[in-house]
């Protein structure tokens, strides 16, 4: 069979080589399609990707809704909570794991004096963020509840951020000036940035630049560092006069997650922000029902739209032109074949059987399938590097060729070129026999 | 070896039935070297179809080498065409792209002979046609009869039971054409059974037995008294 194979695969080179205007046709319409769907696919697969596969069903963004329905969009409370409420979820610690979080960004001041000051973006959180997302450390680890409690001056920074200023040495332990303020170093982390940015959807920063810093959210509310990212006071909001007007009011800033590991703690979680949205009301602060929502990771993806239409648009588009690729490639393998029908029927008289008139003809469907997926490598390597031309550039640098999209083109070629060889085979099958024998 | 009973072979449209052959009755033995005659029409190449089992009856029974042949699908069908027949073409039909061995292997690649006792078969075969030093030429640097040598080389490498030939020097020329039927006499000498199509009044006298047809039905040769006297003429100035 292997040798059949093998000969078929002969014959099928032997073939295209009789033909190479129409071989050349078919293998460029194979790639030009695969590749743009390759192209397309390898930026939908950087944006759709689960950003935290172990753990994305067991991490929960509460949501709290603050405002009213006349205000909501589509009814969906906002996508962030305000200090009063991120503070109730804190102090009520429903979860077994609890963080908030709010982007900051921070002049980083180099003791070196001839090095200028820059600007490193992190974030103000809690903790219990570096367990419940799995932060990688090359030095030290984060910090713990008591450095929470005493909103101490400590920063975890990236290993980026410390080969910049300590050439990558450990320097857990050592201090480095922030806004003018001395932060001990407790942990380095390793190069750690999932995309998309799941845990703060709410600042648009879904694909941005990774993480330099982190520290204490207590250390940075205690210290009136504002958020550098978004804040939402709704239609009419305002966001207060001063730094307590606005920690009292109902502007949005806080991303708030907790890590439950049983449906019966997400039923409990679910039942006390129903409860404090209840508390909420009969206290007069809401004058609504409660709206909360409580979803994991890929549902508040979803929810936050993290795939960007034009990613899902250009890909269907994609697929739809491989299509017509594809059934111009059984068009252009018809005309061959049939071509051919006085072999084909020169060979069934001679013990041919259907099945090797099939093997025969797929064989050789699946060499042209073969080239057209290596021309449409070359094409998918090229169009890797347009990207940028329509998708937003920190987008169009996520989508790679690796080995996976390298495999998958190849397959993608040739599965598709075999089935839309079926047709053309069937009909390749049909001859009879008998003909060649009443043509002469 | 070859027995067809009561065969008939109808063709169909909405508004004509066309009987190619009717109530169709043959019976070749082991070694026969038969001629089919008939005029253009007649039903001759319809028959070689049938028995090559290149094509399905209407009615009636076809019996080849002791085995019912009606009810076979495609597959054992194309097992047997491969096992035990062997077509000679009038248009030698060799495949252009492959070289005088490649087409020879053709049917042995089917049988899934291994490669040392294809090569074998292939080069006794074309030794035996006086062509085994063309083996890598293509069939477009071949003349006619060397191409019908070669065709002929392909169904002998099989060493079917019969040798279905249809109209093998329809396409060459005199010289060539004795060449050819010179050579199917010797592979009948050597004990095939041959099964040949033909027109021609010359070749036909040349095998042991006529079977004519006309209007797809056997008849007695002596019902077409002018093929009938070409036929014994040709006997007649037979050197044999």
């Amino acid at each position: 069979m292997s040798g059949m194979f093998v000969h078929n695969l002969r014959l099928g080179v032997a073939s295209l080589r009789r033909n190479p205007l129409l071989t050349t046709l078919m293998i460029m319409s194979i790639g030009v399609g695969v590749a743009a769907s390759m192209v397309t696919y390898a930026v939908f697969r950087a944006v759709s990707g689960d950003p935290i596969p172990e753990k994305s069903a067991q991490l929960f963004a509460p949501q709290i809704d603050n405002r009213g329905p006349q205000y909501n969009h589509h009814g969906e409370p906002p996508d962030a909570l305000n200090y009063t409420d991120a503070m109730a979820l804190m102090r009520a610690h429903k979860a077994p794991r609890q963080t908030l979080l709010f982007q900051v960004g921070l002049s980083v001041m180099p003791d070196d004096p001839h090095k200028m000051p820059f600007k490193a973006l992190g974030y103000a959180t809690y903790g219990d963020f570096f367990t419940m997302f799995d932060v990688p450390f090359q030095y030290g680890s984060g910090w713990g509840a008591e450095e929470d409690d005493a909103r101490d001056a400590v920063v975890v920074i990236s290993r980026s951020l410390n080969k910049k200023l300590f050439g990558g040495e450990n320097s857990v332990g050592r201090r480095i000036n922030l806004d003018d303020r001395q932060y001990r170093i407790v942990g380095v982390t390793e190069n750690w940035d999932p995309k998309p940015r799941f845990f703060d959807m709410f600042s648009g920063n879904a694909y941005a630049m990774p993480s330099q810093v982190y520290i204490p959210f207590t250390h940075a509310v205690a210290q009136k560092i504002d958020s550098y990212g978004n804040n939402n006071c709704g239609m009419d909001g305002k966001r207060g006069e001063d730094w307590d007007s606005w920690l009292r009011g109902e502007c949005v800033w806080i991303s708030p997650w907790v890590e439950l590991d049983t449906p019966e703690q997400v039923q409990a979680y679910r039942q006390f922000l129903d409860g404090y949205a209840q508390e909420q009301r009969r206290a007069g602060r809401f004058n609504w029902a409660p709206n909360n929502r409580l979803r994991d990771v890929p549902a508040w993806l979803d929810s936050e739209h993290a795939v960007p239409p034009e990613s899902r648009i250009s890909l269907s588009l994609a697929l739809g032109f491989l299509v017509i690729c594809l059934v111009n490639t059984i068009g252009l393998l018809l005309a061959k074949f049939m071509r051919r029908a006085p072999e084909i029927g020169v060979r069934r008289a001679l013990g041919a059987s259907r099945a090797d008139i099939y093997r025969q003809f797929l064989a050789e469907a699946g060499m042209v399938g073969l080239a057209g997926g290596l021309l449409g490598l070359v094409l998918t390597a090229l169009g890797m590097l347009g990207i940028g031309l329509v998708f937003e550039p920190q987008i169009a640098k996520l989508a790679h060729l690796d080995f996976a999209l390298v495999l998958l083109t190849l397959l993608l070629a040739v599965t598709a070129t075999v089935l839309a060889a079926f047709y053309p085979t069937w009909r390749a099958a049909q001859v009879q026999p008998a003909w060649q024998l009443k043509s002469n | 070896m070859l027995k067809m009973t009561h065969l008939s072979k109808v063709y169909r449209t909405e508004v004509v039935e066309t009987y190619a052959l009717r109530d169709f009755n043959i019976n070749v033995s082991e070694g026969e070297f038969v001629a089919v005659t008939g005029p253009s029409g007649s039903g001759k190449t319809t028959f070689l179809t049938i028995a090559g089992l290149l094509e399905t009856f209407t009615g009636g029974q076809y019996h080849l080498d002791g085995v019912e042949v009606s009810n076979l699908n495609d597959n054992e069908r194309s097992r047997i065409r491969n096992e035990k027949i062997g077509f000679i073409f009038q248009a030698f039909n060799l495949i252009p792209d492959l070289n005088v061995f490649d087409n020879v292997e053709v049917p042995l690649r089917y049988r899934g002979m291994k490669a040392p006792e294809r090569k074998e078969r292939i080069m006794n075969a074309l030794e035996r046609v006086g062509l085994a030093s063309r083996s890598k030429h293509y069939p477009a640097e071949l003349s006619g009869g060397q191409q019908q040598r070669v065709a002929i080389a392909r169904a002998l490498a099989g060493s079917p039971r019969l040798l279905l030939a249809d109209e093998p020097t329809g396409n060459l020329d005199t010289q060539m054409a004795r060449g050819v039927m010179e050579l199917l006499e010797e592979i009948h000498r050597e004990g095939a059974t041959i099964v040949m199509v033909t027109h021609d009044p010359e070749l036909a006298a040349r095998a042991q037995r006529n079977v004519h047809i006309i209007d797809g039905q056997v008849v007695d040769l002596a019902e077409d008294p002018r093929f009938h006297q070409a036929v014994h003429a040709a006997r007649a100035n037979s050197p044999a």
